[in-house]
């Protein structure tokens, strides 16, 4: 990446300046004090890990939350944003995490929605579609006007986000974790765009916990911690190993120390498995895959290309065709002995991807929470009907303990606790039955960068005493530092298989986008 | 957000809160008609709780709400909403009727059991076809078992009118249980002890056996592996999925119980009172009971406690009536459907501001 120095104007005020920015959700200080300047005409990246304050400091500025104390200014105007109509009249756009588009509509229609002039559609459609046809030209910003959404893929959905914000002539461009649902090579196109976008005189804020886009794209960079902003530097300056030192204020590995795997007999072994969903639409494509005692299978892919499908036939919540064997054992795919009670039983424990939706109930306590898929385990049970509530307890607080859960509460609920604490609960429970098969969905995802560290390494401790793993993660890094094989998913599909010592991010980033060995 | 309020706030305090609400509401409604609202309440009070007769008569309302209070709240814990407790009563006082008309029973003690048996059949029964429906076809549970309390009622009036009317009589009733059927009333039990207490409160042995259905949800709740099962599914129906909780195992068996729990109101109306069984025995309990499952929070102490309070604000409203012409059944009606509307509905009203007041609170004195 080619150096770029910005602009500077003499005098030039900054495009956002945010002086002595507070905010408390009663006990808890979500931003202290924030002082953060942005130049106009730059990429401005704010990393930290979650809960460090990042997304309420963007809430502020974009009027859904008001700030306790502080001033905004506007190209050194002070401004107050009391609503997001506000901050789209100061010049302010936002992309969000999860895309806000109305499913049905065309991308017109969803540029327009909300900015219609006048009483009839036909004006502003009109506009819309000359303008529309300007930026893609300008920005590499290239959409069908008239694509239905649900048609258009992920990274084409963003752009739409993005066209929606220029559409209301944004000068000020906010990025809430925009590549987490991106191929990388949707995430370079992606980057190509920021870039131009910036080189016209647009000021972007790029929110991420992948320090690799930072180094890649920012000419600034600020580091968020626990509600503080602890520093901001030139991208040019620093260096991924410092900025994760700076978000977890110690030192942390990035990378995992494992050593060789020692593949045993096969312990899953899946035949031809087919999943349709209720529209009748096939998300699993004949899959057959293999994974043995002692082994870290990892299944990399684009969120949404079946491994959800995959890891919810494992874990017994989703119904299949074709077949599962468990330690040689042939196991039931749909009708009764399908549910996830017998698959615990075979042996299987299942980590989902989304902990808050499947893996917790966030109202119960801690203690429930780990009885829980287990319930019927005599150990937590007096008898057929009553539970040993002491007993669960008991195992709660020892499992709170092996897992550095913090703070050490068994009887807070589950809510109450951050998404690396939640997790190291789901994995407490769900790594202390000393599982034959560990299913386990994006390990790491919202958890801080310190617990990252903690559970990549339970996970490996947990081969190494002879468990076969499946992983499945969107996150390249973490497939490639975890696993010992790598199978890459695509449209349901298994499109190729790579021994991870043998590979790279871009070799399977290909994949991931579909390109198989014999077509590139 | 991670702050929370300290329990006895929670279970405590709004539900005071509300009920002033409530009273000071219902209070600028007596103002209204030209009647003094102080007055109003000592009459209330005193009407329901001032003497051991008063208290014969709220106890004994208390109880029919505890039955169906408690059929809400099991059904809520799976997130089940059984708007149907009044067909279940309706219901189980058929299933009592048939158990103590069936038999010539030799002793009360006898006959109890069984006719609980019947209620519970009867009321579990009739909930199980919503649930079912619910369960397997998805027909939305509110809208069945309202449905299904229109049909409760026809049936009734058509089993009462030809089927079980006593012969010879015009009234749709069916013929006086049999002695050996007849509950103990507060009167008889208060009498072993030697304890004086007025004939006429129909307040009977049922109040203990609402007492034991209390702990018995409890129990179900929070100490059993189906209790466990039912909260989870009650608080995420993916999540329950993901453990192996089946749904339609749950959703069935939720109902089942409080179909039982509701159809068991009628030993108090039908078989501890009126000792027939009358068209329209239920009388509006079962919607109450959804009040008082609001108010408790779904839990069996509160509903206790709400129970109670609804007892005190039938019979007090009945001696209110009685004492202040100026006040209609109607104006009685207003004052419980305001306590319902500030208890129930409008729970978050006042919720959210107190909860941030103990936040400021909180973090003023951190």
């Amino acid at each position: 990446m080619e150096e770029y120095i910005p602009a500077r104007r003499e005098n030039a005020a900054p495009a956002i300046e945010l002086k002595g920015i507070s905010k408390s959700f009663g006990p808890v200080h979500a931003n202290k004090d924030i002082y953060l300047s942005v130049h106009r005409g730059t990429i401005h990246g704010i990393v930290g890990e979650n809960g460090a304050g990042k997304s309420t400091l963007m809430s502020i500025l974009y009027g859904f939350y008001r700030a306790d104390a502080g001033e905004i200014f506007i190209n050194g105007e002070r401004t107050v944003i009391p609503d997001s109509q506000a901050a789209i009249r100061a010049g302010i756009g936002m992309v969000h995490q999860h895309f806000k588009l109305v499913q049905n509509f065309s991308v017109l229609e969803n540029v327009v929605l909300g900015a219609e002039e006048g009483m009839l559609l036909r004006p502003s459609l009109d506009k819309a579609r000359s303008l529309l046809n300007q930026l893609a030209s300008e920005y590499e910003l290239n959409v069908n006007p008239d694509a239905i959404i649900e048609d258009l893929s992920v990274g084409h959905q963003q752009r739409v986000e993005i066209l929606k914000a220029l559409y209301r002539q944004a000068d000020i461009l906010i990025l809430d974790e925009p590549t987490g649902v991106l191929t990388p090579s949707e995430a370079d196109h992606l980057f190509r765009i920021l870039n131009s976008l910036r080189d016209q005189g647009k000021t972007i804020i790029l929110i991420t916990h992948k320090l690799r886009e930072i180094m890649a794209v920012t000419q600034t960079v600020s580091v968020m911690r626990q509600g503080e902003m602890t520093a901001t530097v030139q991208t040019r300056d620093t260096n991924p190993q410092q900025l994760a030192e700076l978000m977890v204020g110690r030192k942390v590995l990035l990378r995992v120390e494992k050593g060789q795997a020692n593949p045993g007999r096969e312990v899953l072994e899946v035949d031809d498995l087919c999943v349709s969903d209720e529209r009748g639409v096939q998300t699993l494509k004949n899959i057959s895959l293999k994974v043995c005692r002692g082994e870290i299978l990892g299944i990399a892919g684009v969120a949404g290309n079946g491994q959800t499908e995959l890891l919810e036939v494992l874990g017994g919540i989703t119904e299949a065709t074709g077949s599962i064997r468990i330690n040689g054992q042939e196991i039931m795919c749909s009708g009764p002995g399908s549910d996830a009670q017998s698959r615990r039983a075979c042996g299987v424990a299942h980590v989902p991807e989304d902990r808050q939706r499947l893996g917790l109930i966030m109202e119960f306590a801690v203690w429930e929470n780990i009885a829980f898929g287990y319930h019927h385990e005599p150990e937590y049970n007096l008898n057929r009907i009553f539970m040993d509530n002491p007993a669960i307890l008991a195992a709660t607080e020892e499992g709170m303990k092996r897992f550095d859960v913090r703070p050490a509460l068994p009887d807070s609920q589950a809510r109450n606790f951050s998404g690396g604490n939640q997790q190291k609960i789901v994995l407490a429970r769900e790594i202390d039955r000393n599982p034959d098969l560990l299913v386990v969905g994006q390990p790491t995802r919202g958890v801080d960068i310190g617990a990252i560290e903690f559970i990549h390494q339970r996970i490996i401790d947990l081969r190494d005493a002879g468990a076969a793993i499946l992983l499945v993660s969107v996150e390249l890094d973490e497939i490639l530092s975890l696993s010992d094989r790598v199978i890459v998913m695509f449209d349901g599909r298994l499109i190729g298989e790579r021994i991870t010592s043998e590979t790279d991010e871009r070799d399977l980033g290909l994949l991931m986008a579909g390109v198989t060995g014999e077509a590139a | 957000m991670t702050a929370k309020m300290p329990k006895w706030a929670d279970v405590i305090l709004i539900p005071v809160i509300n009920l002033v609400l409530a009273f000071l509401v219902s209070g600028l409604v007596v103002l209204w008609i030209g009647e003094n609202p102080m007055e109003a309440l000592f009459i209330i009070l005193k009407g329901a709780v001032g003497s051991p007769y008063g208290w014969g008569y709220t106890l004994y309302y208390a109880t029919n709400f505890v039955f169906t209070g408690l059929a809400v709240a099991v059904a809520f814990h799976a997130k089940m909403f059984n708007i149907g407790g009044e067909g279940q009563a309706t219901l189980g006082g058929l299933g009592v009727a048939l158990v103590c008309l069936s038999v010539a029973w030799p002793h009360w003690l006898i006959a109890l059991p069984v006719a609980i048996i019947g209620a519970a059949l009867f009321g579990a029964g009739w909930a199980a076809i919503p649930a079912y429906l619910q369960a397997k076809r998805g027909s939305h549970i509110v809208i069945t078992t309202i449905m299904f309390n229109f049909i409760a009622s026809a049936l009734l009036v058509y089993l009462l009118v030809h089927v079980l009317k006593k012969p010879g009589q015009m009234a749709p009733e069916t013929d006086l249980f049999p002695p050996g059927t007849n509950l103990p009333t507060a009167h008889v039990m208060f009498g072993w002890f030697g304890i004086p207490f007025p004939k006429s409160p129909p307040l009977n042995v049922s109040f203990l056996l609402a007492l034991a259905a209390c702990l018995f949800v409890w129990l179900l709740i929070w100490r059993t592996r189906l209790g466990f099962a039912i909260r989870a599914f009650g608080h995420s129906e993916p999540a329950a999925i993901y453990a192996g909780i089946s749904p339609f195992r749950i959703m069935m068996v939720s109902m089942l119980i409080s179909g039982g729990l509701a159809g068991m109101m009628a030993i108090n109306t039908v078989m501890g009172e009126a000792e027939r069984l009358l068209i329209d025995a239920v009388q509006g309990a079962g919607f109450v009971g959804i009040a008082v499952a609001l108010m408790g929070r779904s839990h069996p102490v509160g509903v206790f406690l709400a129970a109670l309070l609804f007892g005190v604000l039938y019979q007090g409203g009945v001696e209110l009536e009685f004492e202040m012409p100026a006040v209609s059944r109607e104006m009685i009606l207003v004052i419980q459907a305001l306590v319902i509307l500030f208890t129930g509905a409008l729970d978050n009203m006042v919720r959210t501001p107190v909860q941030r007041i103990f936040l400021q609170f909180r973090t003023g004195s951190a």
